[in-house]
C-alpha cells in the first residue's frame, strides 16, 4: 500500500486556490493553437469545460454517446444550484457554504477541494446569468433561492423544477459557439470504449461511432473523462438509461485508481416502483421537502386499509399521522440530508408502515403547504374572507408556480393528482459520490489523463447535499480544469502532433475489436437486460441502503458468478457494423459486473458507518444518537483509492488520508 | 393488455423501410409505453430477431431524445408528454398501434425508428448563444434585476427540449417552433439584446438552408409539443426577424 500525493498546496486554506492559481504555468496562446485536447462528455462538466478550453485557444474534440451534446444527463437535474451570494442576507458566507458541505459529506472530503469549491460558486451563478439562464426571480426582478436538505440557509439557485435543464442548455449554448467557431469538434453517436497510452502519458482514445459501429482512434495531448457517474450498476436509478461507467472503469484499467466505490447516493424522494416491467426511476426533487412533509399513518390497521383502498390517506387527521422525521430530528425536520431521510423511510417501511401494495412507499404531503400559501396569497390579493376553495386555488397556484413540472411528472406516471392526494415516495439510486481517483489539479492517476463532475471522486465525501452536483460540475469545467490544465500542457508544447498510426493506437484500437469480436461470439441464451437486472437486485440486496459483512461477501460472490455467465451466456442480435444498441448496452454491463465487485469489496472493507455507507455493524448504541450510524475517525479517515489488477478482487487500495485542519470533526447532528 | 404492434423497420440510411407486425401480451397498464417497447425487444431478441431500434436516454421527459409517431400523432395519444412519459393506460386492451419515426427531409431516419436530427444542433451553432466569455470576471448575477414576468417568459420558451415534435406533427415539416423558443428566450432577456438582430437572421437562414419547410400558422406544433410551447413566440420571432431584416437593410 502507497500514500497518494494528492498536491494540495501549502499556505491556509482560504488562500490555498488563489496562490496555486497565480504559479500555475501559462501556455502561450500561439502555443495552444498546437495541443489538442479530448473531452469525454458534454454535461455540466465536460460541456463546460470543453467550451472553456476552447475559449482559451486550444483544440478539442469533444465526445457523447447521444445525439446531441444537449441531451447530457445534466438535463434532468430538478432542483437547484448552490452558491454562496448570500443574497437572502440569512448570514450565508463561503466559509458556511464549505463547512456544510464537509459536514454534509460526513467528514470525508478533501477540505481543499471543497473551499475552492465554494469560493468559485459564485462565479457559477453570474456566468450562467451572463449567458441567458433563466433562474427564478422574485417581483423585485432579483434572483430568488430555495433551501436544499442538510442546511439552514437559503442558498439554491433554481429555474422551476429544471435547473439541470436550463444550465445544461447556457453550457451547450457556451459549446455551440466554439463549434461555430472551429474551435470545438463534436462527435456526437460516439462512444469511448479505451483510453490509449504512450510512455505512461494519457494520449488519446478509441471511440465507437454508434451509428455506423466504426472504432475510430483520435489522439490529443490530454484526455478528460467527464462521463458522470455509475448509478447505473444499480440497474434501477435515477440515472439516464444510457449513463454508464465505461469511459471511468477503462481509464481505471488502464491506471487510474478508483476512489470510495461504496459511497452512493439513495435518494429519499422518488417515484416506488410498479412492477417488473420497470426501466427506471423518476426522482422528484428534494426541493419538494421544503414545503412536503412526510409521513406514514401511525395505526397499522390504517396502512392495510390505505393498501386495500378502503381507506384514502386524506381521510386522517393530523394525529393519526406519524410525521417522523418531524419526530425523529426536530432540528432539521423535512430538510435532513439525504442518508439520513432514505434510512428513516426504509426503516418505517420495513416495520410494515409502507403504504403502498408492495409496502415500500411513504407519503410527501403538500396540503399543509397549500394552506399556508393559500392564505399567504389571499392576503397579498386582498381577499376579505375568502372561501376555503379559493385559498385552495391561490395555495396550488404557488405550488405549481414552483413545482408545476415534477407535479404534473408525478401525475403521468402515477395516474394520480399530487394536487389533492399526497405523493407516495420511496428511496431510489441517485448519485455516486465516489468515483475515479484526482489530485488538487484534477489530474488522475496517469498522467495527461483528468477527470471531472460526477466521475471524479473529490468533493462530495460519503454523502452528497442537495444542489452541489451542479455546483461541482461547473466549478470543475468553468472555473478550475482551464486553469489546472496549464501546468501539465506548458509541458507539451513542443510534443507537436501525436500520430494515430503509433502501435500504442493500433494496439489499443485491436484490444477494442477483438473484445467487441468476443461479445458478438457467445451467442447465448439471455439478454443483456436479464444479466444487468441481476447484478441490480445482488447490489440493491447486499450493497443498498444498509450492509453487513455477510451480504457483502455474499455480494462479491455473487457478482463474480453473474460476471462468469454473462460472458458464456449473453446473446447478442445484429451485427458490429451498424447501429446496435444490445451491443453498446453489452459492453457496459460488462463494466459494471467488474465495477459491482469492487464496489462490494471497498464497502467490505469500510467497517464503519458515514454518508451514504451505513454498516448494521457500525451503530451508536445509546444516548439521543442511539441507533444512528456511527462514524469511526480513527481508523476510516481516509479515501480508499484502488488500484486496477485484474479480477476485482485483487485490486489494491492505495490511502489518502484526510486532513481537517479548519474543521473539527463532529457527530453529525440533525436531531 | 394484448397488444398488435405495427412497427416501422428500416435496415439503414440508404435501405427502403416498412411496416413489420408484432404481437405482446400481458401489458400491464401502468407500464410505460417505452417499457411496453422493451418487453417486445426481449421477446425478439429470445426468438432471434434484430430488436427495434429506438430512442431515448432519461425516460423522464426531459432529455428530448425519445421521439415516436404513434398512431399518426407525435409523442402519441397524451397530452404534454414525450413519448418516454407515454403510459399503457392511455390504449385498449386488443388495440393495434402503428409506431413510426419522425418524418421530414431534414431529419433522416437512421434506423428503424431513430432519426438524425443534428439540423437542430447545426441551427443552435448558428446563433443560439450569448457571446460571453467563461472567464469568472462577468457582473454580479443581481447587478441587473429583470422583471419577473420577462423571465418567466424566457423561461417557459427556454423549456423547449429539441425533441422535433414540432416538425414531425406539422404538414409542412417547419421547425419555427422550436427556433422560436430559443430567439424569443434571448429576446425576453437583456442579456441576448447586443446579438438580437443578427441571432434571428442567422438562425432562421440556417433553418432554411436544412430545408425545414415554411410556417404556414396551421398551429399544429403547439398541440403536440410536449412541452407547451406557445405559437406566441412565433409571432414574437417574427416580429424579431422582421425588425433586423428592415434595419439590416437600410
Ligand atoms: C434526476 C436527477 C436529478 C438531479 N438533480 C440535481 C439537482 O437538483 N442539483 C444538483 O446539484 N444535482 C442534481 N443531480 C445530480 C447531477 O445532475 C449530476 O451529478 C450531474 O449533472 C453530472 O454531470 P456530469 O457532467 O458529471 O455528467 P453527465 O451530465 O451525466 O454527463 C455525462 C456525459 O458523458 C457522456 N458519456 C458517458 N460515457 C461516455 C462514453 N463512454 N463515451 C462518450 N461519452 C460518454 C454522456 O454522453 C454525457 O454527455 C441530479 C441527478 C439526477 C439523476
Ligand atoms: S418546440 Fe416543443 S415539440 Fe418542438 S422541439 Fe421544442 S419541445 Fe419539441
Ligand atoms: S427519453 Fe428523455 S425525453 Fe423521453
Amino acid at each position: 500500500m502507497s500514500v497518494l500525493d494528492s498536491k494540495i498546496p501549502d499556505g491556509p486554506l482560504k488562500d490555498k486556490w488563489t496562490n496555486h492559481k497565480n504559479k500555475i504555468d501559462l501556455v502561450n496562446p500561439a502555443n495552444k493553437r498546437n495541443i489538442d485536447i479530448i473531452v469525454v462528455g458534454t454535461g455540466l462538466a465536460g460541456g463546460s469545460a470543453a467550451a472553456s478550453l476552447a475559449e482559451m485557444g486550444y483544440n478539442v474534440k469533444s465526445f457523447c454517446y447521444q445525439d446531441s451534446p444537449r441531451r447530457a444527463h445534466s438535463i434532468a437535474a430538478q432542483g437547484g444550484i448552490n452558491a454562496a451570494k448570500n443574497y437572502q442576507n440569512d448570514g450565508d458566507s463561503v466559509y458556511r457554504l464549505f463547512y456544510d458541505t464537509v459536514k454534509g459529506g460526513d467528514y470525508r472530503s478533501r477540505e481543499a477541494n471543497v473551499h475552492r469549491l465554494a469560493e468559485v460558486s459564485g462565479n457559477i451563478i453570474d456566468q450562467c446569468v451572463a449567458q441567458g439562464v433563466p433562474f427564478g426571480r422574485d417581483y423585485g426582478g432579483l434572483l430568488d433561492n430555495r433551501s436544499f436538505g442538510g442546511v439552514l440557509v437559503s442558498r439554491t439557485f433554481y429555474a422551476k423544477g429544471q435547473t439541470g435543464q436550463q444550465l445544461l442548455l447556457g453550457a451547450y449554448s457556451a459549446l455551440n459557439r466554439q463549434i461555430a467557431k472551429g474551435k470545438v469538434t463534436m462527435y456526437n453517436r460516439h462512444e469511448m470504449v479505451e483510453l490509449v497510452k504512450v510512455n505512461g502519458k494519457a494520449r488519446g482514445i478509441i471511440a465507437r461511432n454508434l451509428e455506423t459501429g466504426e472504432l475510430e482512434r483520435h489522439s490529443a495531448h490530454a484526455v478528460v473523462i467527464a462521463s458522470g457517474g455509475y448509478g447505473n450498476v444499480f440497474f434501477l436509478s435515477t440515472n439516464a438509461m444510457g449513463s454508464n461507467a465505461t469511459a471511468a472503469w477503462k481509464i481505471h484499467k488502464k491506471g487510474a485508481h478508483f476512489a470510495n466505490p461504496c459511497y452512493t447516493q439513495i435518494h429519499p424522494t422518488c417515484i416506488p416502483r410498479s412492477g417488473e416491467h420497470q426501466s427506471k426511476l423518476t426522482l422528484m426533487s428534494e426541493s419538494l421537502r421544503n414545503d412536503g412533509r412526510i409521513w406514514v399513518p401511525k395505526n397499522i390497521d390504517d396502512v392495510l386499509a390505505i393498501r386495500e383502498g378502503t381507506l384514502s390517506p386524506t381521510d386522517l387527521s393530523e394525529d393519526q399521522r406519524d410525521y417522523y422525521l418531524e419526530r425523529r430530528y426536530p432540528a432539521f425536520g423535512n430538510l435532513v440530508p439525504r442518508d439520513i431521510a432514505s434510512r428513516a423511510a426504509k426503516e418505517i417501511c420495513d416495520a410494515g408502515y409502507g403504504v403502498n401494495s408492495t409496502g415500500e412507499a411513504v407519503y410527501l404531503d403538500f396540503s399543509s403547504a397549500i394552506q399556508r400559501y393559500g392564505k399567504q396569497e389571499a392576503a397579498i390579493a386582498r381577499l376579505q374572507n375568502p372561501s376555503e376553495s379559493d385559498i385552495l386555488k391561490l395555495g396550488e397556484g404557488v405550488i405549481e408556480s414552483k413545482y408545476g413540472n415534477l407535479f404534473q411528472m408525478y401525475e403521468k406516471i402515477v395516474a394520480e393528482d399530487p394536487y389533492k392526494k399526497p405523493m407516495m415516495i420511496y428511496p431510489a439510486v441517485h448519485y455516486t459520490m465516489g468515483g475515479v481517483w484526482v489530485d488538487y489539479n484534477l489530474m488522475t492517476s496517469v498522467e495527461g489523463c483528468y477527470c471531472i463532475g460526477e466521475a471524479n471522486f473529490s468533493d462530495h465525501g460519503a454523502n452528497r447535499l442537495g444542489a452541489s452536483a451542479l455546483m461541482q460540475g461547473l466549478a470543475d469545467g468553468y472555473f478550475v480544469l482551464p486553469y489546472t490544465i496549464g501546468n501539465y500542457l506548458s509541458n507539451e508544447i513542443r510534443t507537436g502532433k501525436i500520430s494515430t498510426e503509433a502501435a500504442e493506437f493500433v494496439a489499443a484500437e485491436k484490444e477494442v475489436s477483438d473484445r467487441i469480436e468476443k461479445l458478438m461470439n457467445i451467442k447465448g441464451t439471455k439478454s443483456v437486460d436479464h444479466f444487468h437486472k441481476l447484478l441490480g437486485k445482488a447490489m440493491w440486496e447486499y450493497v443498498g441502503m444498509t450492509r453487513n459483512e455477510k451480504g457483502l461477501k455474499k455480494a462479491m460472490a455473487e457478482i463474480k458468478k453473474i460476471r462468469t455467465d454473462f460472458w458464456s451466456d449473453v446473446k447478442i442480435p445484429g451485427d458490429r457494423n451498424s447501429l446496435n444498441r444490445e451491443l453498446e448496452k453489452a459492453g457496459r454491463v460488462a463494466d459494471f459486473l467488474e465495477l459491482g465487485e469492487l464496489f462490494a469489496k471497498d464497502a467490505l472493507h469500510r467497517n464503519e458507518s458515514c454518508g451514504g455507507h451505513f454498516r448494521e455493524e457500525s451503530v451508536e448504541l445509546d444516548g439521543l444518537q442511539k441507533g444512528e450510524a456511527k462514524r469511526n475517525d480513527t481508523d476510516y479517515a481516509y479515501v480508499a483509492a484502488w488500484e486496477y489488477k485484474g479480477e476485482p478482487a485483487d485490486a489494491v487500495m492505495h490511502k489518502e488520508e484526510l486532513e481537517f485542519n479548519d474543521i473539527e470533526l463532529k457527530q453529525r447532528s440533525y436531531k | 393488455m394484448d397488444l398488435t404492434l405495427k412497427v416501422w423497420r428500416q435496415k439503414n440510411r440508404e435501405e427502403k423501410g416498412g411496416l413489420e407486425t408484432y404481437k405482446v401480451t400481458g401489458i400491464s397498464e401502468h407500464a410505460s409505453f417505452l417499457e411496453m417497447l422493451d418487453i417486445m425487444n426481449e421477446q425478439l431478441i429470445k426468438e432471434g430477431t434484430e430488436p427495434v431500434a429506438f430512442d431515448y436516454d432519461c425516460r423522464e421527459g426531459i432529455c428530448g431524445t425519445c421521439s415516436l409517431y404513434i398512431n399518426g400523432e407525435a409523442h402519441g395519444p397524451d397530452r404534454k408528454v414525450t413519448t418516454c412519459q407515454l403510459h399503457m393506460r392511455m390504449f385498449k386492451d386488443g388495440e393495434t398501434i402503428y409506431i413510426e419515426p419522425w418524418r421530414s427531409a431534414a431529419m433522416p431516419v437512421i434506423k428503424d425508428l431513430i432519426v438524425d436530427r443534428s439540423s437542430f444542433d447545426r441551427i443552435q451553432q448558428s446563433g443560439g448563444f450569448v457571446s460571453v466569455n467563461t472567464s469568472g470576471n462577468t457582473q454580479d448575477a443581481n447587478a441587473l434585476p429583470i422583471p419577473k414576468m420577462n423571465a418567466d417568459l424566457a423561461f417557459d420558451a427556454a423549456a423547449c427540449i429539441g425533441c422535433g415534435a414540432c416538425v414531425a406533427t406539422c404538414k409542412n415539416s417547419s421547425a419555427m417552433l422550436f427556433v422560436a423558443a430559443k430567439v424569443s428566450q434571448f429576446a425576453y432577456l437583456p442579456q441576448g439584446q447586443v446579438e438580437a438582430k443578427q441571432r434571428v437572421l442567422n438562425m432562421v437562414e440556417q433553418m432554411d438552408k436544412e430545408g425545414f419547410g415554411n410556417c404556414t400558422n396551421t398551429g399544429a406544433c403547439e398541440v403536440e409539443c410536449p412541452k407547451s410551447i406557445s405559437i406566441k413566440y412565433i409571432a414574437k420571432m417574427n416580429r424579431e426577424f422582421l425588425s433586423a431584416s428592415c434595419s439590416s437593410e437600410s
